[in-house]
C-alpha cells in the first residue's frame, strides 16, 4: 500500500505542516515515508506545497506526479493540483478560500470552511489541523491516536494551542468521517 | 670567550634563498628571537605565504603550514579553532594579503582571530618577477606598469595598517621599518609586543614591516634601502595605530 | 537501534556528522544547503565544537584546511557555485594529503543556474575539480538515512587515506525529510583517539630536543624530481582506494534481466519506481547504482549486463556525465542509452519507464 499526497496552499497557510504531521505519524506507524517540499527564493506569501509518500515498502521517487490525495487550502492550489488527481482519487479543499471548487466528476471531493472553522475556535493556525482532521477521517491513512501522540509534546509548550489544536483536528475528522 | 649573538632556536638550519640585501631574514630572525625569547616554540604553528617567503615553512623550526595565495589568514583561523591552546600566525607579502588576499585578512581582523600577521610590504611582486603590487608607489614601473603606476588608471596603493585601523575588533596594529639598525630595534620592539600579546590570547595583533627589493627595484642594498625611505615612508608612516594592551596598563 | 527520527537530508548529514566527531566547521551560506550550515550554528556549541561562518566559500574550504592540517576532523559545506569556489582548497588538500569532508548539495548550474536538484557536478567530483592530478572519494547518497550514514563514512575514508572526501548530494536530499536512524555519538574517549590519530604528521605541540618536530603542511615541491615522486605517490594512494573502496547497490539484477538501468543519488530512487512498475507489469529490469561515483564501480555494472541484457540506459539530472563511466564499463558488449534532465527539472517516474519501455520494445 502506497499513498501519495499533495498539500497545498499559500505559504504562511501551514501546507507543508500538514504533510509533516502526517508523515510523521505515518514513520511512528512504522511506515516508510518521505516528505519533499517546493522550495523557492520566496521565504513567505508565495505558494507552497509538499509532496508526501506513506507506503509499507521503501520510498522509491518521493516526487508526485500523481496524487492520490491532494489537500488545498486556496483556489490556486486546486487549480494547479486538482487535474493531477488520480482517478479515484480524493480531493480535500478549504471551501472559505477556494470559490471556484473543481470540475471533476471521477474523484472524491470533501470541503469544509476550515478558515471559519480555526476562526471559531480561536486561532487562525490551526487552520491545518482541520485539514489533517479531515484527511484522518475520511482516509485513516494515519490513526487518530498516534496523531495525538505526534503533538503530545505541544501539550507542555503552548497549553492553549494544544487545545485548539485537538479541537479542530476532531472538528475535521468528523467532517471526514461524515461527507 | 662570550657569545653575543646566536642563531634562535625558532630557526632551522637552513640557509635563507633571499636575494642578496633581500629583508625577508631580517624579518624571519626577528621573529624567531621574540619566539625563542617568550618561550613559545612548543606551542607555536605557522602559515607561509605564496610569494618569496614561500619557502618560510622551512626556515621556522616547528609545525608549519603552506596556504594557497592569500589565504594564510584561513588558514590560521582554522588552526587557532582546532588547536586552541597553541599560538599561530602568518607571514604574508603584499600581493598575497593586499591584492588576492584582501577578503581574508579583513575577516580574520574583523573576527579578532587570536593569531599574529607579520606582513611584508615592499611595493612590488618579487617572486613573479617585479611585477605591480596594491602597494607600489603612484607613478612607480614595475614591469606591469611599465610607464608608471598611473593612479587614474589604477587606484592609489593601499595602506593595509590605515584600513585594518578601522575595524573594532583588532587588538594591535603597528607599521614598522626595517631599513636601518635602528628601525630595526624599534621593529623587534613591536615583534615582541605582538607576539606576547598573542601569548596572551589578547586577541588580533598585525605587523607590517617596510621593506625593500634589491633586485626587482633594480637598485643594490644600500641605495634600495636609502630609496624605501625616501619614497615609501612619506606615503606609508611608521606608527603605532593600535594598542589595546597599552590603554588598559 | 535508536528511535527514528523525520528529518531534512541537510540537517541529517549535520548531525550525523558531529555524531562522527566532527569538531570543526567552516561554511558559507548558499540554498539549497542553508539548513545544514544553520543546523551546525545551532548544535556546534552545544557539542564544544568550532562553527565559523566564513566570509567566503574560498576561506570556508581553507579554515577546513588549516584545521585539518591540525589533524583534526573538519568540515565544509555548500552547494554547486559554492563548490566551484573551493575548488582551489580542495586541489591543495589533495597535494597536502589532507583528510577532509565536503558536502555539494547540488543544484542547477552552469553559473548561478538555479536552486532546484541537479547532478551537473559530476564531473567536478569525479575527476578532481581543481587543477593537478588528483581525485576526491565521492560518496553520492540516495536517501536521507544513506546522506547522514556517509559522514561517519566520509570521515573514517578521510582519515584512513589522507585525502579529502566529497559527498555528492544535491537539493532534493537536502531539502526532503525522511525517517532516519543515527549512529551514537562518540564518545569523549573515542574522540581521544581520532584527535590523536594523525600527530605523527600534523601541525600539534611540540616539544625540545631530541624530540622536536618539525611538520611540514604542504603541496609545494618546487624541484620536479622531487614534485615526480609525490605525485606518483599520490596516484598509488588512488590505485589503492580504487582496489579498496568501490561500492555499489545491486537492485533486481539477475541473468534473466533484459534492460540494466544505470542511476546514481536522487535519480536513482525515480528509477527505483519506474523500475518497479515495469517488473510489476511482467518485465524484467535490473538497477545498478553507484555508492562511490569516484572510484567508480566499473567492474558491478560490467558484470551486471546479464546475458539477455539488449540494452543499459543511463539517467541523470544532467547533460550526460556519469554515462561516459557506463560506457567505459560496458565497454561494448551492448548499446548505452541515455536520459537526462537539466535546470533543476526531475524526471518522473512515467518519463523513466517510457523510455525504459521504448529500449524493451526495441530489444525485441
Amino acid at each position: 500500500m502506497k499513498t501519495e499526497m499533495i498539500c497545498a496552499g499559500f505559504g504562511g497557510q501551514g501546507a507543508l505542516t500538514i504533510g509533516k504531521f502526517l508523515v510523521k505519524a505515518g514513520m511512528n506507524e512504522g511506515k516508510n515515508v518521505s516528505w519533499l517540499p517546493s522550495y523557492g527564493p520566496e521565504m513567505r506569501g508565495g505558494t507552497a506545497n509538499v509532496s508526501t509518500v506513506i507506503s509499507d515498502k521503501p520510498v522509491g521517487s518521493p516526487v508526485v506526479a500523481h496524487p492520490d490525495i491532494v489537500v488545498a487550502l486556496n483556489q490556486p492550489s486546486i487549480d494547479k493540483f486538482g487535474p493531477m488527481i488520480t482517478p479515484g482519487g480524493l480531493l480535500i479543499y478549504n471551501e472559505d478560500m477556494c470559490p471556484n471548487g473543481i470540475d471533476r466528476t471521477d474523484i472524491n471531493i470533501v470541503s469544509a470552511p476550515m478558515t471559519s472553522i480555526a476562526k471559531e475556535i480561536g486561532n487562525l493556525k490551526v487552520m491545518n489541523m482541520v485539514a489533517i482532521g479531515v484527511v484522518m477521517g475520511k482516509t485513516g491513512l494515519v490513526q487518530k491516536e498516534t496523531m495525538l501522540k505526534s503533538i503530545a509534546p505541544l501539550k507542555a509548550k503552548a497549553p492553549e494551542l494544544y487545545d485548539m489544536n485537538l479541537a479542530a483536528i476532531d472538528k475535521g475528522y468528523e467532517i471526514g468521517k461524515t461527507q | 670567550m662570550q657569545v653575543i649573538a646566536t642563531r634562535p632556536n625558532t630557526l632551522t638550519d637552513l640557509n635563507f634563498t633571499y636575494c642578496p640585501g633581500c629583508l625577508h631574514g631580517v624579518a624571519h630572525r626577528l621573529i624567531a628571537e621574540a619566539i625563542d625569547e617568550l618561550g613559545m616554540r612548543n606551542q607555536m604553528m605557522g602559515v607561509a605565504p605564496v610569494g618569496c617567503s614561500v619557502f618560510a615553512y622551512k626556515f621556522f623550526n616547528f609545525d608549519m603550514q603552506e596556504a594557497a595565495h592569500g589565504r594564510a589568514p584561513a588558514l590560521a583561523t582554522g588552526m587557532k579553532r582546532a588547536r586552541p591552546d597553541m599560538h599561530v600566525f602568518t607571514y604574508q607579502g603584499d600581493g598575497d594579503l593586499a591584492a588576492i588576499g584582501t577578503a581574508e585578512i579583513v575577516h580574520a581582523a574583523n573576527r579578532g582571530e587570536h593569531f599574529s600577521v607579520f606582513f611584508v610590504n615592499n611595493a612590488i611582486y618579487g617572486m613573479t618577477g617585479g611585477q605591480m603590487a596594491p602597494t607600489t608607489l603612484p607613478d612607480m614601473k614595475t614591469t606591469t606598469s611599465p610607464y608608471g603606476r598611473d593612479v587614474d588608471d589604477i587606484g592609489y596603493p593601499i595602506r593595509v595598517c590605515e584600513l585594518l585601523n578601522t575595524l573594532q575588533a583588532p587588538f594591535f596594529i603597528e607599521r614598522v621599518s626595517l631599513l636601518s639598525p635602528a628601525d630595526i630595534m624599534k621593529a623587534k620592539k613591536a615583534v615582541t609586543k605582538a607576539l606576547t600579546y598573542n601569548k596572551e590570547e589578547r586577541g588580533f595583533t598585525f605587523i607590517e614591516f617596510i621593506s625593500t627589493c634589491p633586485t626587482n627595484w633594480g637598485l643594490d642594498a644600500i641605495e634600495s634601502r636609502d630609496w624605501a625611505r625616501e619614497k615609501m615612508l612619506p606615503f606609508f608612516k611608521i606608527q603605532n595605530f593600535r594598542d589595546n594592551g597599552k590603554e588598559e596598563a | 537501534m535508536a528511535e527514528k527520527v523525520l528529518m531534512k537530508g541537510n540537517e541529517a548529514v549535520a548531525e550525523a556528522a558531529i555524531r562522527a566527531g566532527c569538531r570543526l566547521y567552516f561554511a558559507y551560506p548558499i540554498t539549497p544547503q542553508s539548513e545544514l550550515i544553520e543546523y551546525m550554528a545551532r548544535m556546534m556549541p552545544k557539542a564544544n565544537g568550532v562553527f565559523v561562518q566564513a566570509e567566503s566559500e574560498i576561506a570556508a574550504i581553507n579554515m577546513v584546511y588549516g584545521a585539518a592540517g591540525c589533524g583534526r576532523r573538519a568540515m565544509t559545506s555548500s552547494s554547486s557555485p559554492g563548490i566551484a569556489l573551493k575548488q582551489e582548497g580542495i586541489s591543495y588538500l589533495a597535494g597536502a594529503n589532507l583528510p577532509a569532508v565536503i558536502v555539494n548539495v547540488q543544484r542547477g548550474g552552469p553559473g548561478l543556474g538555479d536552486i532546484q536538484p541537479a547532478q551537473g557536478d559530476y564531473f567536478q567530483a569525479t575527476r578532481g575539480g581543481g587543477n593537478g592530478d588528483y581525485y576526491t572519494i565521492a560518496l553520492a547518497p540516495s536517501t536521507v538515512q544513506e546522506f547522514a550514514d556517509m559522514a561517519a563514512l566520509a570521515f573514517d575514508l578521510a582519515d584512513k587515506y589522507r585525502n579529502p572526501v566529497i559527498i555528492l548530494a544535491d537539493g532534493l536530499l537536502g531539502q526532503m525529510m525522511e525517517p532516519v536512524e543515527f549512529q551514537p555519538a562518540k564518545t569523549e574517549a573515542e574522540l581521544k583517539v581520532l584527535d590523536n590519530q594523525h600527530l605523527d604528521w600534523c601541525c600539534c605541540p611540540n616539544e625540545d630536543e631530541p624530540n622536536h618536530h618539525h611538520h611540514e603542511i604542504n603541496s609545494l615541491e618546487i624541484d620536479p624530481v622531487v614534485l615526480e615522486q609525490h605525485v606518483i605517490k599520490l596516484g598509488e594512494k588512488y590505485d589503492k582506494i580504487t582496489a579498496n573502496e568501490q561500492r555499489w547497490e545491486d537492485y533486481n539484477i539477475n541473468a534473466d534481466n533484459e534492460i540494466l538501468v544505470v542511476a546514481f543519488g536522487t535519480a536513482s530512487r525515480i528509477c527505483k519506481s519506474a523500475v518497479d512498475e515495469l517488473n510489476d507489469a511482467g518485465h524484467n529490469v535490473g538497477l545498478v547504482r553507484p555508492i562511490t561515483v569516484w572510484p567508480y564501480p566499473y567492474d558491478a555494472v560490467y558484470k551486471a549486463v546479464g546475458p539477455k541484457v539488449k540494452k543499459v540506459v543511463v539517467f541523470e539530472l544532467n547533460l550526460g556525465q556519469m554515462v561516459q563511466d557506463v560506457k567505459i564499463a560496458v565497454n561494448g558488449k551492448v548499446p548505452v542509452e541515455f536520459m537526462g534532465k537539466v535546470g533543476g527539472i526531475l524526471f518522473s517516474t512515467d518519463e523513466v519507464k517510457a523510455k525504459i519501455e521504448e529500449c524493451l520494445k526495441e530489444a525485441k
